[in-house]
């Protein structure tokens, strides 16, 4: 279990006037106090850790968010920014001592500009919500985290969110224009804007992926694209982990770079197929879903070249989808890949490092030993091209054992990612989760720099607190 | 200074008794404020390339390697540096070559930022030193890494004033097997940001978005005295693909005018020049770089031809270079046409007095100056680095 400090007494004991001042700046209805109605906000995605917040406050407005940090910081209060609280990683995880900061009432897109390709939109708003807003003139917004439908911008802007089709379109990062945020003292401030590129230092490039810990993000200018003709997928089953890394690397090294490339093994393949019945081959070790973009024969062309390079590498079958009802079919278990595995297995974590792609066989060969000395079932699915791996191990929650055995059998996945040369992840952020792993990745003069930059935002250590950061040392650096 | 290795940059920074210049082969020392140091501490020993993986799309070489070099590198497996890192030295008066360090330490992209990033977000890691002598290492060297504060990102751009850059690892891309450039003639800058947004609009994919004044044009090479202004916009993919493409947006394109193609060969060189900025080389006087949305594009150059200064568009409209007098009065029409149009200017290339008296870079939001003060003490806290770079007295 990842240890939750000691609350701030002091704090706590000033719990009433706290929410009758925070009343005061808000609406009735933008304050939560009760207990009954704290509940909804008491975890995230990472639903084994709870803890209830003194209060939640919901503003609608930049100005009440300003009026907001201004008195909780003049207070010494805790505060904890939250989305659509889909974070998978503890990442909007409250604490007993701190206040809730909820976003989702600024939900309004304030701007869409298709001559410039950007629109501005409220920190609420959901990913696929701005798709959603500018599909009509064939345009969308291009990370694709798996929770689009739910989680909001703001915190996609907050942990980087990725996707599958980041090896074409990037991260959320290589995506933004502009941020609004309000400082830790309440101060509003508007960084970059609609044109590319800062003059002085890079604040949208630091703001973006630091987890609540810099600064509130109430709105973001984020750059639209326009659609391509048309996508396509194909399927390629193969006999090992090793024959598709393989034929991965061929395929990039004949200088293809599809939009998408999945990969899943085994475990993973039979879940999906038991859940989705997109039929998948059973006799495979490896399976790859390769997808491309272009008008119907650019289309053809690309699977046609990908289709001769699998072919070199002895697959069990190929399959490319013929139209775009194929293609769904061909995505549709990858799809409901989490909802296979909860099938299954009535809980399991899902883990996110980012390895190599070379190291792709012999990590899931350690995995497997792993899994084997844990007694734990894991599957695995791999963005094959950029390396990201998603590792979810299966578990039984009503068996505290079962729990800490899989916390123990993730970490030590994540201490594999690194020691083969990658990271703690690639997309999840670091949160609560893997907060006490950040000294396997990062020296202490690394992680004291940065320390000493979160200072430099947010002196009294009161936004998002007691994560990504080990705990000790940090006390030390506030 | 000119250490040969990493212990070389943190035993000069460790022993400095006063400020240091930071820079590579000084390509790009034209630029921005001249920083007054007793020393220059130069990345320009610091050579090599130490991991390339291919089939991994990813490149590490020390910072004082130059972009030449490893721009051969990684062409002879078919790959290309995405961000396109131009060759300003020429054009910043200058004959030495830009270092691979001084493109990541300027953030200075291409005219392929436009649809695939700058040159800071293809920066997967980074070994630096800071103020305080002690190594740090961001990012490293996988496509995806979201695990703590992004350092790669704040010491991409930041100019020297940070920590000194050692070593940088980037994402690379297969190069394209075709190129091809769609051109429009004799079109206002107005409507030719109209025509290159349309194009950039197109699901074809468009990776340069450029105009040039007919002055300028007929000083391209490549563009074999077409004469008068030119629209040009790029298409860069499988040879198949860029024939089906170039037609296309030809059609969508003739509401414009009639569109005129270049060749492989010829777009080649034409980008080269257009990212280089080679048609101002020969300008005397100031050179400015302004980045605004790009429906502001057209609006610049205008104020600026009321000035009596030269523009040319890139990035669709949004980069703006201006070629002017080096008068206060002419930095001051920048600032103002710049601020209305809600953008960010940088001065690239002035006469050392003038640019050491005029905001080189906007101020920014006092309380970001704040917070920025605080930063630059987080990693340098005796003010030794690039003292005075963007800022002056930071």
């Amino acid at each position: 279990m990842i240890e939750q400090p000691e609350p701030l007494h002091g704090v706590l004991a000033r719990r009433d006037s706290i929410v009758a001042g925070l009343r005061r700046l808000l609406p009735e209805s933008g304050v939560i106090a009760e207990p009954l109605r704290l509940k909804p906000y008491e975890t995230d995605g990472l639903s084994a850790y709870r803890q209830t917040p003194m209060a939640v406050v919901l503003p609608e407005t930049t100005e009440q968010v300003a009026a907001i940090m201004a008195f909780c910081s003049s207070g010494g209060v805790r505060v904890v920014p939250r989305g659509a609280g889909t974070s998978l990683s503890g990442g909007a995880l409250p604490m007993e001592d701190a206040v809730v900061l909820g976003l989702m009432r600024m939900n309004r897109i304030l701007d869409i500009d298709y001559a410039d390709r950007c629109a501005v939109v409220q920190a609420g708003v959901t990913n696929i919500g701005i798709t959603q807003a500018v599909s009509a003139r064939q345009f969308f917004y291009a990370p694709d985290p798996s929770s689009q439908l739910a989680c909001m911008i703001g915190g996609n802007v907050n942990m980087n969110s990725g996707g599958a089709h980041c090896l074409r379109y990037g991260v959320t990062a290589n995506n933004l224009l502009g941020l609004k945020i309000v400082t830790v003292d309440g101060q509003i401030v508007d960084i970059g804007g609609a044109h590319l590129d800062a003059a002085g230092l890079d604040w949208l490039g630091l703001l973006t992926g630091s987890e609540g810990q810099l600064a509130i993000v109430t709105e973001v200018t984020v750059r639209i694209l326009r659609s391509p003709e048309g996508a396509r997928a194909m399927l390629a089953a193969f006999k090992s982990n090793e024959i598709a890394g393989a034929c991965v690397d061929s395929i990039i090294s004949s200088g293809i770079i599809p939009v998408a490339l999945e990969f899943m093994d085994r475990p993973a393949i039979h879940a999906c197929e038991a859940f989705a019945h997109a039929g998948y081959p059973l006799d495979a070790e490896a399976m790859l879903i390769i997808e491309v973009e272009g008008s119907v024969a650019e289309q053809d062309d690309l699977l046609g070249r990908i289709s001769a390079i699998c072919a070199r590498h002895d697959p069990i079958s190929l399959k490319v989808a013929e139209s775009a009802e194929q293609s769904a079919a061909i995505w549709k278990g990858r799809k409901g890949a989490f909802g296979a595995v909860g099938r299954i297995s009535p809980d399991y974590l899902c883990m996110d490092g980012t390895i190599p792609t070379s190291q792709l066989p012999a990590v899931l060969r350690r995995i497997g030993e792993m899994s084997a000395s844990y007694g734990l079932q894991v599957a695995n699915i791999f963005h094959a091209g950029d390396g990201n791996l998603h590792p979810l191990i299966m578990f039984d929650a009503n068996d505290p054992s079962s729990f800490h055995k899989a916390e123990a059998f993730g970490a030590d996945i994540l201490k594999l990612c690194v020691e083969v040369g990658g990271c703690l992840t690639g997309e999840h952020g670091v949160g609560v989760e893997k907060r006490d792993l950040m000294g396997v990745q990062f020296t202490e003069i690394e992680l004291d720099q940065q320390r000493r930059l979160k200072s430099a935002f947010d002196p009294g250590w009161l936004l998002n607190a007691n994560k990504v950061f080990p705990l000790t040392a940090a006390l030390r650096a506030a | 200074m000119i250490p040969t290795d990493e212990a070389g940059i943190v035993a000069a920074i460790q022993h400095a008794a006063g400020p240091l210049a930071i820079q590579g082969h000084g390509s790009k020392l034209a630029m921005l404020r001249p920083v007054q140091a007793a020393a220059t501490l130069s990345t320009a020993g610091l050579t090599g390339v130490t991991l390339y993986s291919p089939n991994e799309l990813v490149i590490s070489a020390r910072a004082g390697t130059t972009i030449a070099e490893l721009r051969t590198v990684v062409a002879k497996n078919g790959q290309h540096l995405i961000a396109e890192p131009p060759e300003l030295g020429a054009l910043l008066g200058s004959d030495q070559p830009g270092t691979i360090g001084g493109a990541v330490a300027t953030n200075l992209s291409g005219p392929r930022r436009v649809a695939w990033g700058a040159m800071r977000d293809h920066v997967m890691g980074l070994r630096a030193v800071n103020g305080r002598g002690e190594i740090l290492r961001a990012g490293g060297r996988v496509l995806k890494n979201v695990t703590g504060l992004d350092v790669c990102k704040l010491l991409s751009g930041s100019h020297g004033t940070l920590a000194v850059i050692t070593e940088v690892t980037l994402k690379v891309l297969p190069a394209p097997e075709r190129r091809a450039t769609l051109v429009l003639k004799g079109q206002h800058p107005a409507e030719a940001v109209a025509a290159l947004s349309a194009a950039l609009g197109s699901p074809y994919a468009v990776s340069g978005a450029a105009w040039l004044p007919g002055n300028l044009a007929a000083l391209v090479p490549s563009l074999g005295g077409l004469g008068g202004n030119v629209t040009l916009a790029r298409l860069e993919d499988f040879a198949p693909s860029v024939a089906y493409r170039s037609e296309r947006l030809r059609a969508e394109l003739a509401e414009f005018g009639a569109v005129e193609m270049l060749d492989d060969a010829a777009s080649a060189a034409l980008w080269t020049d257009i990212g280089n900025v080679s048609p101002l080389v020969h300008a005397p006087g100031a050179i400015w770089k302004i980045s605004v949305r790009p429906s502001q594009g057209a609006g610049i150059v205008d104020a600026m031809q009321a000035i009596g200064a030269t523009c040319m568009l890139d990035w669709g409209g949004g980069l703006v270079w201006v070629s002017g007098p080096a008068t206060a009065a002419a930095h001051h029409a920048v600032e103002a046409a710049t601020s209305a149009a809600g953008g960010v200017w940088t001065v690239m290339r002035a006469p050392d007095p003038w640019r050491s008296a005029v905001a080189v870079i906007p101020p920014g939001p006092p309380a970001m100056a704040a917070i920025g003060a605080r930063v630059k003490a987080a990693f340098d806290p005796r003010g030794i680095l690039n003292p005075g770079r963007m800022v002056a007295g930071a």
